[in-house]
């Protein structure tokens, strides 16, 4: 016997080393992205590289408000100029005059790489006559002293071309020569960082420096104040939350657990005892996930422990055990089944498609068996052998006598029940809440300060796309070009009313070479404006400057990505040419005509056109349907497995209880209970999640033990018995209701949606299955 | 990418314009009674053939089309030849239309210069002399029946684009609007009102 407990004590000890041991090399995340779903279709993965590689996730919107007009965009200046020596930014824009003229330059010097206009046919006598007499005419237009200022090196229009083909009316409005809001109240600025989004450690420094950075400025008015947006602002933001809210809520969940067992106990000794499991359970569970996916969130840690909290009961029952020297044989088979119907709960949340909820999964369930099994053999080993508990008689009696009454109310649980499926079929149709935003942690007013940066940054409507992938960068701006001319034809068929490219600013090397191949030799040029001009108001010698632009841009290397450095078209190229781990995201954005129409584009059409250039995967996305449809798949794949976990749950308790009675006698409580917290959730006007769902699928994994602590307690246990595990189970339940609930409080939805439905639905089980499941004293069974 | 400023050019062919419908009616030389007179009357038709001297091209280049005014603040010009062109001021919000071509749209707010060049107009249409008098220099010469307005751009945001404006006409008709540039390069528009509602 010794022996064994030796042999016992050393295993777990050892496992314990071993547990510490992983978890030490394990990276604990709090950032969201666990919890959002990964994408299953290569359609909806492109959306989520997106935000993983592309620009969007390094985006800094910010705003400097306060202050007069003039002054904010003083520190709009000196703002971005101290930020883009940093050099933690690929790029500051807020509508300087220098990003202006770089501009201006990189179109005008590179107009002959640049232009669609450049072809053979453009140098041929016929073409440079047309071309020149084309800007002539503007030269007495409204844009007259434009033209004028360019004549002479660009006579054919090229800078003018590029400027109606690329520029946008997108852009933010200037103040005193800074980027301004509509409304002219808020200079506004953006910043790419050069850390990519999904290093959240890294956007936090950016973020801080611009901070400080703000903070420092000279000329500070009084009132000044600075705003900020984007993606990784959000991911940094609810980082802080997620992490200030999971530390004070796991201490308000473990101090009220240990209250509690204090109260019941009143032994420090049996309460550091009555927690080994927990803590085992705890230890065992981390170092599981940290196995399995190399990290481990923070929402897991805390959610995580909550679950298992019930392995706290694993111990009050076993003292109950022990101080009544009763025969341990049906306590453990009720506790073993217990564990075994929260296994079968939380089992589906291991095939969730969001790694947050496999996270989960893997967390409870091995450390609820890890729980288990310490309490079933490493507790008897420590805990004394002559166990003295308090006495619970008097609130025992108590209890007894009230659930005695409450099994009079056996109509109430049912009758709840039939208004709350009433209730919940009156909803039908608006159950679920189809927006994934739901699930954002991010408040209402910073969503709506996202969107008002948005609109003034002129942020181009995303929602259609043409995305495709390609090996280089070459090819995928050769793809970009040949998918282009498709959708220039379905412009001039307005199908659509425009796309952007990043083949616009940065044509392939082949397209560049083809274009200088256009462009004729020096003599043949001569010769050719010679004969162009006859009949022109314009002298020969006059456009010496235009030959030899022309030479120089036959000859010269082609553009690379580096020539964009400090331009705003380099911020188009790396928006829409995504580096990814193996190769290159190609995405252009298409404008609907009609944004407002409820079908603004004609997706298939624009999908079937582009078959023709058999690029890699081409496809047409509205991303608003994506990602609503990306959200009910989860929903539907969560309530598939829930369903199914439900299943297995009335399968084992029907193996187990060997009577069909007995399983609908454990199982009622359940459904009543799930039904009811439905109900509530869709009265106060909630629309329901996945979580929500997940909430559910916990509330049936916890509400299971009490009903089959109710049923098989109350069938074999004596009247002492039985009373001691009436108290230990609403302990039980307390604990858990109080934990859940103070997550249920949580500004953040993740963890209020599961926090009220499993609060709620814990309650009802245990009062339900009071009502239910227990047996009266005396009555005989069935 | 608003890589240049079609916003100057435009302006002043544009604000030209408005600017001399204060002096159309002009009876005398009486601006405040001018300003009386306008507030009275909401519209306005011409054609004009507008001749550009430009220092590279060779001969003068002639545009022929129609301004309309509306009060408050709405202002068109149609180009019509060489080049069919349509530029309309409504509001704050600029526009200028090309066939073929993307619809060029240009909110006067970001163009300070610009912005305050038109808000004078508009003052001065509303009757607001001191906001015109802060921007130009103005001198009025000629007997009624022929009178010319030249105007002086004080700020040098302006003066360093254009030397002066000199509007000329009889009674309340405006006839020639002539744009000195600083290069010296020039442009006269020669204006013929439709007649009126009969």
């Amino acid at each position: 016997m010794k022996l064994r407990r030796r042999l016992v004590l050393g295993l777990w000890l050892a496992l314990l080393i071993a547990c510490v041991l992983v978890i030490a090399q394990t990276r604990f995340v709090s950032d969201l992205s666990a919890f959002m779903p990964k994408a299953p279709s290569a359609r909806q993965q492109l959306l989520v590289d997106q935000f993983k590689y592309g620009i969007i996730g390094r985006l800094i919107m910010i705003g400097i408000e306060g202050g007069d007009a003039a002054g904010r965009a003083k520190l709009s200046q000196e703002l971005a100029s101290r930020l883009r020596k940093t050099g933690t930014f690929l790029g500051v824009q807020n509508g300087d005059s220098a990003t202006e003229q770089r501009d201006r330059r990189y179109f005008f010097d590179n107009r002959y790489l640049l232009s669609p206009d450049i072809t053979p046919a453009h140098f041929t006598v016929q073409g440079l006559h047309a071309a020149i007499q084309n800007s002539i005419d503007a030269l007495s237009g409204d844009t007259g002293l434009i033209v004028k200022q360019l004549f002479a090196r660009d006579p054919t229009g090229e800078t003018l071309r590029l400027l109606d083909e690329f520029g946008g009316n997108s852009q933010p409005r200037r103040l005193h020569g800074a980027w301004a809001s509509r409304d002219g109240k808020r200079a506004v600025l953006l910043a790419y960082t050069r850390a990519p989004g999904t290093d959240i450690e890294a956007q936090a420094r950016a973020i801080a420096i611009i901070r400080n950075t703000f903070k420092r400025l000279p000329d500070l008015q009084a009132g000044s104040q600075l705003v900020m947006s984007g993606t990784s602002v959000f991911a940094v933001k609810s980082r802080n939350t997620i992490q200030g809210q999971v530390t004070r809520l796991a201490s308000a969940s473990l101090l009220l657990v240990v209250f509690l067992l204090l109260l019941v106990y009143r032994s420090p000794l049996l309460l550091a005892l009555g927690l080994l499991p927990v803590l085992s359970g705890a230890l065992v569970g981390i170092a599981a996930v940290s196995l399995r996916f190399g990290q481990v969130h923070a929402l897991t840690l805390g959610f995580g422990t909550t679950l298992i909290g019930e392995a706290v009961d694993y111990s009050i029952y076993f003292y109950l055990q022990r101080a009544g020297n009763l025969n341990p044989g049906h306590f453990w088979r009720t506790i073993w089944l217990g564990v075994a119907t929260s296994i079968a709960g939380f089992a589906p949340l291991l095939f969730s498609g969001f790694p947050g909820l496999a996270q989960l999964g893997i967390y409870s369930i091995s450390g609820l068996i890890a729980a288990a099994i310490v309490t079933r053999h490493v507790l008897p080993a420590v805990v004394p052998q002559k166990l003295q508990l308090r006495d619970l008689s008097g609130p025992g009696f108590a209890l007894d006598r009230l659930l005695d009454f409450a099994s009079h109310l056996r109509w109430l649980p049912l009758l709840l029940s039939l208004a709350a499926a009433g209730t919940v079929y009156a909803h039908a149709g608006k159950i679920w809440n189809k927006n994934l935003s739901a699930l954002s942690p991010i408040s209402k007013s910073d969503q709506r300060l996202d969107q008002q940066l948005r609109r003034d940054l002129g942020a181009p409507d995303l929602r259609f796309m043409v995305a495709f992938s390609a090996p280089s960068r070459e090819l995928a701006l050769e793809g970009a070009e040949k998918a282009g001319q498709v959708l220039h034809g379905l412009m001039l068929q307005r199908v659509i009313a425009g796309f952007s490219s990043p083949a616009f600013v940065l044509p392939s090397r082949a397209l560049q070479r083809a274009r200088q191949a256009a462009i004729p030799d020096a003599r043949q040029a001569r010769r050719r404006l010679r004969q162009a001009l006859v009949g022109l108001p314009v002298r020969f010698n006059r456009l010496q400057g235009f030959l030899s632009d022309l030479q120089a841009a036959r000859t010269r290397r082609p553009l690379r990505r580096s020539d964009l450095d400090g331009t705003s078209a380099a911020l188009l190229v790396d928006s829409l040419l995504i580096h990814r781990a193996k190769d290159y995201l190609v995405l252009m954005p298409l404008r609907p005509h009609d944004s407002s129409a409820r079908v603004p584009l004609d997706i298939n059409r624009v999908q079937d056109a582009l078959q023709a250039t058999r690029l890699r995967h081409i496809v047409v996305i509205d991303l608003l349907k994506e990602s609503t449809s990306l959200f009910r798949n989860y929903r539907n794949e969560v309530l598939m497995l829930s369903e199914f976990g439900c299943l297995v749950i009335i399968a084992l308790l029907l193996a187990a209880l060997k009577s069909a009675s007995r399983t609908l006698r454990v199982a009622t409580p359940l459904i009543c209970a799930v039904t009811c917290v439905t109900a509530v959730l869709l009265l106060s006007g909630v629309r329901l999640t996945i979580l929500h769902l997940v909430g559910l699928l916990l509330v049936v994994a916890i509400g299971s033990n009490y009903a089959l602590f109710f049923e098989s307690g109350g069938r074999t246990a004596t009247p002492v018995e039985r009373r001691r595990m009436q108290v230990s189970l609403v302990v039980a339940n307390f604990t858990t209701v109080g934990s859940f609930g103070i997550l249920g409080l949580s500004s953040i939805p993740v963890l209020s949606d599961i926090g009220s439905t499993v609060s709620l639905g814990a309650l009802l089980c245990l009062l339900f299955a009071a009502i239910l499941a227990r047996r009266i004293p005396g009555t005989p069974t069935p | 990418m608003k890589l240049l400023d079609p916003i100057r050019t435009v302006s002043m062919a544009l604000l030209v314009f408005a600017l001399t419908a204060p002096f159309a009616r002009a009876k005398d030389a009486q601006l405040p009674q001018l300003m009386h007179l306008l507030a009275q009357d909401k519209s306005a038709k011409a054609t004009f053939v507008e001749r550009t001297y430009i220092g590279i091209i060779d001969r003068p280049l002639v545009s022929t089309g129609d301004l309309s005014f509306a009060a408050p603040d709405s202002l068109e010009k149609r180009t019509l030849t060489p080049k069919p062109e349509l530029l309309v001021l409504r509001g704050n919000t600029l526009k200028i239309e090309r066939p073929g071509k993307r619809l060029m749209t240009i909110g006067l707010e970001g163009h300070p210069e610009i912005s305050a060049f038109i808000e004078s107009i508009r003052g001065t249409l509303a009757g607001d002399l001191t906001a015109l008098k802060a921007l130009y220099s103005l001198r009025l010469t000629g007997p009624i029946g022929n009178w010319r307005l030249v105007l002086t751009p004080k700020q040098r945001r302006l003066s360093r684009i254009f030397s002066r404006i000199r509007i000329g006409g009889s009674d309340a008709v405006v006839r020639t609007i002539e744009l000195d540039q600083r290069d010296g390069d020039h442009s006269i528009m020669v204006i013929t009102p439709v007649s009126r509602r009969q």
